[in-house]
This record gives C-alpha cells, sequence and structure tokens, in this order.
C-alpha cells in the first residue's frame, strides 16, 4: 500500500510517473478522514490546497523536474506559521489567529514541492508531555487509543506512526519530538540547535526551541533534514554552517565507531527497557561499533534546570499575547489592565499559565540569581559534562522514555510527575545538541525509543548510525494494528 | 533519577496564596477562585523541585544565556528589508480603527 512506502520509494514511483501527487495526496486525504476521528491528531485539514499543491507538483514532474520531496505529502505541527492558515499552536489563545506569513521550514518544504495535508494538534504552545493540554482535546496513540503520545508534538507523531502522512515537522525544546516519536514508534529528529530556523515557529523557550522531523525511517528523516536545515538570517541564532549531503552519508559503515553508553542513564533503568537496549548495543557491536561507559555526574540535575530556564523563557515570550494586536480578547473590559489579564486568563490553559507563572517567580525581584542564574550556571555544567564526553566517543546513546506511553488522564494532576517523563530528552535541549529517537521494540505491546546524541552539527553521523541499526532490524516496519 | 523522585515526596507549600496572587498580577494573569488552590499546590511542589539546584555547587562557573555559547549577535546593514504590511498584520487584530488598535481609555 502506498502509505507504508518510504520517501525514497514514492519519489521513485512519482519520478517513473507510475503514480501521481495528486493521487498520492487523495490516498492520505482519504485515511484521514477515515481513521484521525478517532485519534485528533489534527487541528487543520488544507485539502483542497493540497490538491491544488499535488497539481502544481506533478506539473512539475511532467516537465522532468526531480526532487526528493517533490509532490509527497506532509503534516505540519500547527505551531508553524502557514501564510492564509490558521496557526493556533493548540491554545484557544490564537483559535482565530491566520498566520501572514509562512515560517522558514514551511517556504523551504513548499518550495521543495512537498504538498501540505494540514496542521496537527500540540499541547498548548509545545508546553506538555502527553499531548493532553492542547485546547482541540487529547491526541490518542494508534498503538492503544486510551494511551497518550506523548507530547508535545503528539499530533505529528500519531499521524505518522498511522500513515496518515508520508512525514511529518516538529518542534522540541525538552524533548517533544524524540519523546512521542519512542512512544508511538517512528523516528524523531531534533537538530543540533540553529542547524534549522525558528523563524515564524511561534516561541516557547527561544534558547532550547529547535525544529525538527518525524518520519517512519533514519532514511526519510534524513532526506526532509536536507531540505529543512540551512542558514536564514531572519533567525538570529540561525547558524551558517555548511549543510552535508545527509543522504549520502548513510552508507557509512559503523566499524570503530565509538558509542557511549549514559551511566547516568542505565542506572535504576525499567528492566525490560534496559533489556532492549542490551538488545540494540549488540546489534551495534555486531556492526563494528565499540562501545564504553561515559559518566556525566550533573546530568539528572537535566529536569530541574531545564524547569527554570523553559519557563523564564515562555514567561517572557508569551508577553506578546496582551489582547489588543492579534489572539483572543476578553468580553467588555473595565480597563487596559483587566483586558489583559482576563484575556490571558481565559486565552491560556492551565498548563501555560502554570508554567508563565513559574517563570515569572524564577525571574522575580530576590529569586533572579537563587534559581534563574543558578539554572543557566547548572546549565553550563551539563553542557561541558557532554562535551569532555564527546572528546572519548562519537555518539552517546540511552532510552527516550522511562516507560511506554501511560494512560491518558494518568499524570495530568502531577506537574512534576509528567515533567519526569523528559528526564532523558531535556539533556540535548539545554546543550544544544542533536538527538534521534529510533523505535527498538516494545514494552506490553507499546513502542519503545532507542536514543542516540551527537556532538554539534553531527547530524549525519547520528542518521547513519540510525539507519545501520535499521538495517539490521525491522522495528521501524511494524505497523499500529488498523492503520497497516 | 531516584533522587528526584526521592523528593516530590517531601512536599511542604513553599509559595503561600499571597505569593500566587502576587506572581498572578505580574504576569498579568486573572486566577480564578476555584483554581487559585491548585496552582498554590502545583507551584508549590515545581519551586520545591527546581530548589535541588541549590544544592550544587557553581562557585566561578559562568552563566550560560545560549546553548551555542562563543556564537555573537549578527548584525546587519542599516537598510530597509520590510515592507509596510500593517493593514494585513492588523487583519488579525480585535479591534482596530484608521490603522490603530484600539484598547480601552487610558487617560481620563
Amino acid at each position: 500500500m502506498l502509505h507504508n512506502l518510504f520517501i525514497g520509494e514514492l519519489a521513485d514511483r512519482l519520478s517513473k510517473r507510475q503514480i501521481s501527487s495528486a493521487e498520492l495526496t487523495r490516498h492520505f486525504l482519504g485515511r484521514i478522514e477515515r481513521l484521525n476521528p478517532a485519534l485528533n491528531a489534527m487541528i487543520t485539514l488544507t485539502a483542497e490546497q493540497a490538491l491544488a499543491d499535488a497539481a502544481a507538483a506533478d506539473a512539475r514532474l511532467g516537465r522532468g523536474e526531480r526532487g526528493p520531496l517533490l509532490g509527497i505529502p506532509l503534516i505540519h505541527k500547527d505551531i508553524f506559521c502557514t501564510a492564509g492558515v490558521k496557526t493556533s499552536c493548540g491554545s484557544r489563545m490564537l483559535d482565530n489567529f491566520v498566520s501572514p506569513y509562512d515560517a522558514h521550514v514551511v517556504a523551504r518544504l513548499k518550495a521543495a514541492g512537498s504538498v501540505m495535508l494540514g496542521k496537527s494538534n500540540m499541547d498548548e504552545f509545545a508546553m506538555g508531555s502527553s499531548n493532553e493540554t492542547s485546547y482541540y482535546g487529547p491526541v490518542k496513540n494508534p498503538w492503544d487509543v486510551s494511551k497518550v503520545p506523548g507530547g508535545s508534538s503528539g499530533g505529528s507523531a500519531a499521524a505518522t506512526a498511522a500513515r496518515l502522512t508520508s512525514f511529518a515537522t516538529g518542534t522540541d525544546t525538552g524533548g517533544s519530538i524524540r519523546q512521542p516519536a519512542a512512544l508511538t514508534g517512528v523516528v524523531g529528529l531534533k537538530p543540533t540547535y540553529g542547524r534549522v530556523s525558528r523563524y515564524g515557529m511561534v516561541a516557547f523557550a527561544s534558547s532550547l526551541d529547535q525544529a525538527g522531523v518525524f518520519a517512519r525511517s533514519a532514511g526519510d528523516a534524513a532526506a526532509v533534514l536536507q531540505v529543512m536545515a540551512g542558514f536564514d538570517p531572519r533567525d538570529s541564532t540561525s547558524v551558517d554552517v555548511v549543510v552535508p549531503d545527509y543522504t549520502q552519508a548513510l552508507g557509512q559503515p559503523l566499524r570503530g565507531m565509538k558509542i557511549g553508553l549514559l551511566r547516568e542513564f542505565f542506572e535504576g533503568l525499567e528492566p525490560r527497557n534496559a533489556a532492549l537496549l542490551e538488545d540494540a548495543l549488540n546489534i551495534y557491536t555486531g556492526l563494528g561499533a565499540e562501545t564504553r561507559e561515559v559518566s556525566l555526574p550533573h546530568l539528572p540535575l537535566s529536569v530541574p534546570t531545564y524547569y527554570v530556564v523553559a519557563p523564564a523563557e515562555c514567561s517572557s515570550n508569551l508577553s506578546r499575547f496582551d489582547g489588543v494586536r492579534y489572539g483572543h480578547r476578553c468580553d467588555n473590559p473595565k480597563d487596559l489592565m483587566d483586558l489583559y489579564k482576563r484575556s490571558r486568563g481565559e486565552g491560556f490553559g492551565a498548563e501555560v499559565k502554570r508554567r508563565i507563572m513559574t517563570g515569572t517567580y524564577v525571574l522575580s525581584a530576590g529569586y533572579f540569581d537563587a534559581y534563574y542564574l543558578k539554572a543557566q550556571k547548572a546549565r553550563r555544567l551539563i553542557t561541558d559534562e557532554f562535551r569532555s564526553a564527546f572528546e572519548k566517543v562519537d555518539l552517546v546513546i540511552g532510552p527516550t522514555t522511562p516507560t511506554p506511553a501511560f494512560d491518558i488522564g494518568a499524570k495530568m494532576d502531577d506537574p512534576v510527575l509528567m515533567y519526569l517523563n523528559d528526564i532523558y530528552t531535556i539533556g540535548a535541549n539545554l546543550a544544544g545538541l542533536p538527538g534521534v529517537s529510533v523505535p527498538c521494540g516494545f514494552v506490553d505491546g507499546l513502542p519503545m525509543g532507542l536514543q542516540l546524541i551527537g556532538p554539534h552539527f553531527a547530524e549525519a553521523k547520528l542518521l547513519n548510525a540510525a539507519h545501520q541499526y535499521q538495517q539490521a532490524t525491522d522495528w521501524h516496519m511494524h505497523a499500529p494494528r488498523g492503520y497497516e | 533519577m531516584r533522587e528526584l523522585l526521592r523528593i516530590l515526596s517531601t512536599n511542604p507549600m513553599s509559595l503561600t496564596r499571597q505569593d500566587v496572587e502576587k506572581i498572578a498580577h505580574l504576569a498579568r494573569l486573572s486566577i480564578t477562585e476555584q483554581e487559585m488552590p491548585v496552582y498554590v499546590h502545583s507551584l508549590s511542589s515545581i519551586v520545591n523541585f527546581v530548589d535541588e539546584l541549590s544544592r550544587v555547587d557553581t562557585k566561578g562557573v559562568l552563566p550560560m544565556a545560549h546553548p551555542l555559547d562563543g556564537q555573537h549577535q549578527r548584525l546587519r546593514a542599516d537598510l530597509v528589508s520590510e515592507s509596510d504590511n500593517h493593514e494585513k498584520y492588523q487583519q488579525n487584530a480585535p479591534a482596530v480603527t484608521a490603522g490603530l488598535y484600539v484598547v480601552p481609555r487610558v487617560i481620563e
């Protein structure tokens, strides 16, 4: 079936004119219509525009043009601005917001000829680890609809796993690509901070936010990153570093590669999670890689560090939502203060308000040094330890999540328990490192992911290590029942 | 990692209702009567949790604001790079008159 083909296979058929982009687009739109009601993975469908874009892609193909994503359907996380299309960020605040322009990522993928099917559901303003904080309701995990898909990019993850699209975009501030990818059994890549432009991506925590990709294989992720990555002067932290040929790099043998086992990640790991990682390590040594233990003693501080830094940046970024220029405005404000407070109080959900208040507190007079500056210092300790580790090893490996997908509603009453879901993913964000989650087996019939983290700009090495693993295993070939 | 879970069980209230009211005012957020106790509780547990940082020795460590340390802010030529799109942008505004955003009267 078309929806099970990888991007390379689809591009091959499109280029040989065995299928058309219109046919492919109709196929995926049909699946969304039939299968999405049970998942709630989508906020907006852009079927009409998709068919027009598919026809345009077919015309380009007809003129002999070729490209790895030309005519291939995708879904954007609803955090990316899309000209003329609603960009809600999963919030009541932006329920009425129509983007006046395209995000850099959206413009790049459009220019490459990929076809947007619609925009995916997400935790409100990307704040959440379960996709339960969305104004549009929770997303369900296609492996078991009583479970969460992870978050915050839960809609993109669920849609990719359910084969409602060839691939999807996401953003990762503390694990929001890798964690849902692990919990839904797909590949999730968070590139190096600065590798992909943040222009037109609604800001949550600007020193941590990074755009990335959900796909069903490392090879597919490489093809998509190729288009997304690159310098953009409109993002002041975009880095002008040459973009290598990621697909070309997929053929490198792993012989002699040094993979570091993060001691702090393996300590106290649930036995079945540990067993899956053990199997993965055997695959890697079989492929010629060497493994050795590395220790990052300050890594366990990642979560408290993050939950100071991210809310602080969030409180400052979200101050732009004032009920004046765009977004929700309360009815009959009695004065300007009332307008600000009620527009924000009504427009934001509980978790977003909690994070804004946490950030306001840690930045307020008397607490700034004790919390915010202290966290920035802890951030440097963690980053320095990663740097030393990468003097000894090429990549580090560990789990992506402590457990498989949990029940919807299970952790909503305890924010700190929810925050600990990100325990293995946050370190890479604090240090700005690229990370990828790759399906590595099942616990209780639910998918689990292994995580590889590399030095800055080592995406090619990461994707190749993930690709080699997928050549030796078939975990990424499993589809949830009912979505095959 | 177990250490972190241990902290969760030691949970005295570190913030009072008055604290949360002050924070909400600074953040320009209206909080309803029903929501208030929930925020007092959950913000207290978050503050307790991040208090763990106070035990770390950070003497002589420079605060890190940006993940790619050593990167400096780029400058660009001082030329006009944006065109006037205010009509387009104001289509998203809740209230506009004659190209101006409308808010409740500020000066009596």
